[in-house]
């Protein structure tokens, strides 16, 4: 019978079906997730460009500023993608960045401070390895307990931090570290990092390659890996994938240390940039990215979304912030634009999605 | 009755208890290669139950489980699937936001490519889709639409497909008609004939007699968790299964009881007097299937 279903396919190709209409490129293009957001995108830039145009906004120096701003974010957003397809939240990934940055801090701080006095390379191994445990323990808790991971991600977001302050304050009796730059291996960290590429004369940071390797990364996986299929399987209809063999509490421990890399990732990139840490590093990023996961077409119950929508809502935030700063707002009506763009682009989003589907 | 040693799947007195609760008691069953048997119950039978302890999901409390006449002790649902026994459930057969083929190789999905660049092969796939239905039958517009756009008749039938395709020796179809509309249930029936005649062993569980007849080859009734009756085509016509089936006197109760409230109600009751008519003019041969209204 194996035999009989390996034959070629038999007669009948699949002919133009009356019942199909011809879809043009353009409507397929609109059905994709990340063509919200990434319409979205130009629109923001053009009404910046706009009422921000005796500040140049629409200019080459505030590109790169913009692309410096969304290169942390974009590396979050893209790991919380993936997580959110797959159907789970991530509320730690701020802490987890924060207790790696911290974790490498104290590891290279000489001991006759309450360091440990390490070299930079092993101290970066080690928070790698303790974020991706967080990440472990994340998952496991949340497969284990069949709880909604916001709950035990809100619980792990405080554990956290609080240790990241507390461990901090017992080691070093600080909750700020400094002088990165004077341990051994920091010029190649500084390199990989934080070196900033020249293009046109002006500076774009590296972490901006960071952010699309991540995202190159995570559409490879998503749309052409069975791991890829796996993930929406399991954010589509949990138990229908289990039922077909889809190993779903790997895939999720597996994307909960998706999103505690990321966090590890950022953590360096910022500690080696500023040549320290603070132990309130992170804050509030978790729901950066997750606004920027929202807005870049990803669903908040999972099973459909893309790694390029993320990397879009990311850019839009970072548009936002730069427009902001640079046309001078008062810098308290900051969170208050946020908001309401971020409302906007979210329903613009939905819009332009349902006007797909319907086809 | 006995099966003359050439069952596919055999399962001999079993039972499943719950704490306090017996869900099955002594059930007995078997499937040959290119039959079809169902497993008939109204609600609370111990279908489901039962389905959960074929599939491997729930172990048997007391009782054997036999595959190619071989002892089986399923720990999980992917054990028995590697044995070839496929279980295709009601409402959890197919991921209404992914394509029809990511659906239909979720799971299973066939790769290129080597080491971590190894990828899946969507050419493949999505070919195979379209070519895999078509010999089923099943006519298959678009294989990249999402399984969100089928019907539930059409979604059943890509999920029998995709079981038929990976190798399933035995399947079981957990209600694949309980949600259709007439013409829907017939199609549905006629790939669990195609499969049929493609060698595959059926276990075909419903609680609707009139889906089931025209496909068995034999019935077991379920009632309260015990079989009821274990009955080859031959033995019964389709109206006394029907009377096993729902345990006629109790019909022939409902009847009398929605007559009299037809007969009281004035006009307020206009809407509940043109189901018991309904109801009881179907009483003697239990008329058309019950789900019409469900989409074309």
């Amino acid at each position: 019978m194996v035999s009989e279903t390996q034959s070629p396919p038999s007669a009948e190709p699949p002919e133009a079906d009356e019942r199909v209409r011809k879809v043009s490129r353009l409507t397929r293009l609109l059905a994709r997730p990340e063509f919200g957001a990434g319409l979205g995108a130009v629109l923001v830039w053009v009404f910046f460009a706009i009422i921000a145009n005796d500040n140049n906004f629409a200019s080459w120096a505030t590109f790169a500023a913009i692309m410096n701003r969304a290169a942390p974010l974009g590396i979050l957003a893209v790991a919380v993608a993936l997580l959110m397809i797959g159907g789970e939240f991530d509320l730690s990934i701020g802490s987890i960045l924060g207790f790696a940055g911290m974790t490498i801090m104290v590891l290279v701080t000489p001991s006759a401070t309450g360091g440990f006095g390490w070299a930079l390379w092993p101290a970066i191994l080690a928070a790698l390895v303790l974020a991706l445990a967080i990440g472990v323990f994340n998952g496991t808790l949340v497969v284990a307990t069949k709880l909604p991971s916001f709950i035990i991600t809100l619980a792990t977001l405080f554990i956290f931090r609080g240790l990241t302050i507390a461990l901090a304050r017992l080691f070093t009796n600080r909750t700020q570290l400094g002088n990165l730059d004077e341990v051994s291996g920091f010029a190649l960290a500084d390199t990989l990092f934080a070196s900033e590429i020249n293009i046109f004369g002006t500076s774009f940071r590296v972490s901006i390659l960071w952010w699309f390797g991540m995202a190159a990364v995570a559409t490879w996986i998503l749309l052409r890996t069975r791991q890829g299929n796996w993930i929406f399987g399991t954010g589509g209809d949990t138990n229908a994938a289990r039922n077909v063999g889809v190993p779903v509490n790997r895939v999720k421990i597996a994307l909960f240390m998706g999103t505690a890399f990321a966090a590890f990732l950022v953590a360096v990139i910022q500690a080696v940039q500023f040549t320290g840490a603070d132990t309130i590093r992170g804050t509030g990023l978790e729901f950066q990215a997750i606004i920027a996961v929202v807005v870049g077409g990803t669903l908040l119950t999972g099973g459909y979304g893309s790694a390029i929508g993320a990397s879009f809502g990311a850019l839009i935030f970072a548009m936002v912030q730069q427009g902001i700063i640079i046309t001078g707002v008062d810098g308290d009506w900051f969170q208050v634009f946020v908001g309401v763009v971020l409302v906007i682009a979210v329903i613009f989003n939905n819009f332009i999605r349902l006007k797909a589907a319907q086809r | 009755m006995s099966n003359n040693g050439t069952a596919l799947l055999e399962i001999k007195n079993i039972s499943k208890y719950f704490g306090s609760v017996i869900a099955l008691q002594d059930v007995s069953a078997f499937v040959r290669a290119g039959e079809v048997t169902c497993l008939l119950g109204d609600n609370g039978a111990g279908k489901s139950t039962l389905i959960k302890v074929l599939s491997g999901v729930h172990k048997a409390t007391e009782g054997e489980y036999l595959f190619n006449g071989e002892r089986q002790d399923f720990d999980s649902p992917r054990e028995a699937l590697e044995l070839g026994i496929a279980t295709v459930y009601q409402d959890l057969a197919m991921i209404p936001l992914m394509s029809v083929w990511r659906n239909f190789f979720l799971g299973s999905e066939p790769t290129k490519g080597w080491g971590p660049f190894k990828y899946f092969d969507a050419k493949f796939g999505k070919e195979t889709t379209t070519s895999e239905l078509a010999k089923m039958g099943i006519d298959i517009r678009d294989p990249e639409q999402t399984v969100g756009t089928l019907s539930g008749g059409e979604r059943q039938s890509v999920a029998i497909a995709r079981a038929v395709y990976f190798g399933a020796k035995v399947l079981i179809l957990d209600e694949p008609t309980a949600a259709l509309g007439v013409k829907q249930a017939g199609v549905v029936l006629k790939y669990i004939v195609q499969a049929k005649n493609r060698g595959i062993g059926v276990i075909f569980i419903t609680h609707n007699p009139q889906h089931a007849y025209p496909v068995g080859d034999h019935f077991v009734i379920l009632r309260r968790g015990q079989v009821f009756g274990d009955f080859s085509k031959e033995e019964i016509p389709l109206e006394q299964l029907v009377q096993m089936m729902a345990g006629g006197a109790d019909l022939e109760a409902l009847k009398h009881e929605l007559e009299e409230a037809s007969q009281q109600g004035a006009a307020e009751a206009a809407g509940l007097a043109e189901t018991a008519e309904a109801i009881g003019s179907d009483l003697p041969e239990l008329g058309e299937t019950p789900e019409e209204q469900g989409e074309s």
